[in-house]
């Protein structure tokens, strides 16, 4: 909260949401109207209203209710995990049934409301009350007849809980053209919310809206919010604005060929990635890998599906060698199936919050988003994943989006239009070619980061996501079996070159040892002349000693008598 | 019942018991007036068979919500049974009799 200047005191009603609308909570001290239709949860808002204020803000609280037994709210807050009947034996709560009915009641002459007085004063001093519900107020027009002895006694009733210094909420139901049945908003000037129920194609949302808050700002827009076993979330949605940090720090993607096409690092913190492609392209998988590889880092990952359940995820990623399930027995992934069809866009928004807030991971899978886009108007699809991914991001969270791309649509359309707030858009695309289809991985973009050009194939085995070696042909890349005809050319031309190389070399070995043979024939000749040579110069001098002599040596020297060799 | 002011009137002659059981909160006007009317209605059509209870809230505001009591001045009777509830000063004589069933209720 930034500091703001506070005209008027609040309570905090420590509902998920509704205090940030509000500025803090309620006009503290004063009186609440809370109006809808039958079951638009006005009940339970003031009963959550009671319930945070004992166990978050230790102040005790009073609910007088005018319709349902105390059982009957016991009953309800157990739906929402609190027991309610420990809070009153501690003495911290005090529910009184107030029971009218109109045919066991005669009236004659004057009266007043000064029993109801006396039990809610009665009840407020029982647990030093600071917080009261009136549930519903106006069933006592329903059971008593004097109207204007009513509107007295309900005026002097707000005035009395503001002498009393407690913080209330009546609950009023709505008639047509009216806030409430029997104009309560008359008398409560304070703060006024109306709560909503509106069904679109089918699917119905709640939405809550402040319709006056005297004395202090708030939120004047329809806000979705959410009725579950946790109580009520109220979603601020436009008070995100673009002012979220970037921070610098990078997380694996999960595949080592996607990280070092982004540059060698993979994702950013905090950014928003989508990963879009046909049916079948392997969306779900490179999701599955960035959790397992998140998870594998010590991180949390909440993956959000919206096709299948967790058991069918865990499943099919076990046939690419990953192990999901380690991951959710360590707490570390945590796997929300939802049908798109369950509930409405703003439900949904809403429920991930919670569960976001709950879980609070580092990272978080959609997938796939595309299942929203049957429910509603691409328009409002891309505004309320604009809100979530804001939303994400503001709490440096990872998410990684998946969309399945119709076949035969232009693989960069979206129909939600939601490719301007995507920071990493990653592609899988199928190409046709030579009768099979192969995948192939691109980015197409990636904001803040180097990243490849390259359409990257890829395939899938059960030891994960393998990137074979990248082939290039002549006009590109090649995938597939035009890869694999690519590599047995290549083998064959690597075979031919050897072939050559040996050849070449036996040859020249050949000539050599040719060579090496003349010059050892040429040597034996020359030093056969210089053997001459020298006998020539030795036979001079023999001769000259005695002839006969000189005869009888060299055929000795020779038995065959040839001559010819020393 | 430990604090209310108890009136019992006349004897009891074995017929029907009538209690009567009057939530006030304080003395107010309209609270006397509601006594002293209701006291002269039994007196002229229940002699002797009636005990009327005076519960002050202010006293006990915690015995309010035993009869669901919201409006002040209410006359509960408590016997016979059914429980039937009167509330106002109880002016208009006959209708607390119709209330009482001690008159036949005019269906209108």
């Amino acid at each position: 909260m930034t500091a703001v200047r506070r005209s008027l005191p609040k309570c905090p009603t420590g509902i998920k949401g509704l205090d940030e609308i509000t500025g803090g909570g309620l006009p503290s001290g004063r009186t609440t109207l809370v109006c809808g239709a039958a079951g638009c949860g006005k009940t339970l808002l003031g009963l959550e209203f009671l319930i945070r204020g004992i166990a978050d803000f230790g102040e005790p609280g009073v609910c007088v209710t005018f319709e349902e037994t105390a059982e009957d709210i016991v009953t309800n807050g157990a739906t929402m995990g609190f027991d309610l009947a420990q809070f009153m034996s501690a003495g911290k709560l005090a529910i009184d049934h107030v029971f009218i009915e109109r045919s066991q009641i005669e009236e004659t002459g004057e009266y007043d409301l000064e029993g109801l007085f006396v039990r809610l004063g009665h009840a407020i001093d029982s647990v030093g009350a600071k917080r009261v519900v009136l549930d519903t107020i106006e069933a006592l027009f329903a059971g008593l007849s004097d109207d204007a002895m009513l509107r007295a006694e309900l005026r002097r009733l707000l005035r009395w809980l503001k002498q009393k210094g407690v913080t209330s909420i009546l609950t009023g139901e709505r008639a047509d053209g009216r806030l409430t049945r029997h104009g309560l908003e008359e008398y409560v000037s304070d703060c006024v919310i109306l709560l909503d129920h509106k069904a679109e194609q089918s699917i119905s949302t709640r939405r809550l809206r402040i319709v006056k808050y005297r004395g202090s700002q708030h939120g004047t827009n329809d806000y979705p919010f959410l009725i579950d076993d946790q109580g009520l979330s109220v979603l601020p949605i436009t008070s995100i604005q673009l002012a979220y940090p970037a921070p610098r720090e990078r997380v694996s993607t999960g595949v080592e060929a996607l990280d070092s096409m982004l540059g060698g690092n993979g994702y950013f913190r905090g950014s928003t990635v989508l990963i879009s492609g046909s049916a079948g392209a392997g969306k779900t998988t490179f999701a599955s890998f960035f959790c397992d590889r998140f998870c594998r880092a010590g991180g949390r990952a909440l993956f959000f599906t919206f096709e299948e359940s967790p058991d069918q995820i865990e499943r099919n990623m076990s046939s690419v060698g990953l192990d999901l399930k380690q991951w959710r027995e360590k707490g570390l992934l945590c796997i929300d199936a939802t049908r798109p069809t369950m509930t409405g866009l703003e439900s949904h928004l809403v429920r991930i919050h919670r569960i976001v807030v709950q879980f609070d991971p580092g990272a978080v899978v959609l997938d796939p988003l595309s299942s929203f886009v049957d429910t509603a108007q691409p328009f409002e699809v891309a505004s309320m994943i604009a809100r979530l991914t804001d939303y994400l991001k503001q709490r440096g969270i990872v998410t990684v989006m998946t969309r399945q791309i119709a076949a035969g649509t232009p693989a960069e359309g979206t129909e939600a239009n939601i490719s301007s707030i995507v920071d990493t858009w990653v592609l899988l695309r199928d190409s046709e070619s030579e009768g099979e289809r192969n995948r192939g991985l691109y980015v197409l973009k990636s904001r803040g980061m180097r990243h490849s050009n390259q359409v990257q194939e890829f395939v899938f085995t059960d030891q994960g996501i393998n990137v074979p070696t990248r082939a290039q042909g002549s006009s590109g890349g090649l995938v597939g079996a035009v890869r694999l005809a690519q590599e047995q050319v290549e083998r064959r031309a690597n075979e031919a070159r050897r072939l050559t190389i040996e050849r070449k070399e036996r040859e020249i070995a050949r000539k050599r040892r040719m060579i090496e043979r003349q010059m050892a024939e040429l040597r034996a000749d020359l030093e056969e002349d210089e053997v001459a040579l020298r006998q020539l110069h030795a036979g001079e001098s023999i001769a000259s000693l005695s002839e006969s002599e000189e005869t009888f040596r060299l055929a000795s020297a020779d038995p065959n008598g040839t001559g010819v060799t020393e | 019942m430990t604090n209310p002011t108890s009136i019992r009137a006349a004897t009891d002659d074995g017929s029907e018991q009538w209690l009567l059981r009057l939530y006030v909160a304080g003395q107010t006007p309209r609270c006397l007036q509601a006594f002293a009317n209701l006291k002269k209605i039994c007196e002229e059509n229940l002699t002797g068979k009636y005990e009327i209870e005076i519960v002050d809230l202010l006293k006990n505001p915690q015995l309010a919500s035993g009869d669901q009591i919201l409006a002040i001045p209410t006359l509960v009777r408590k016997l016979p049974e059914p429980v039937r509830k009167i509330i106002g000063n109880l002016s208009n004589a006959e209708r607390v009799l119709v209330g009482l069933d001690l008159r036949p209720r005019v269906t209108p």
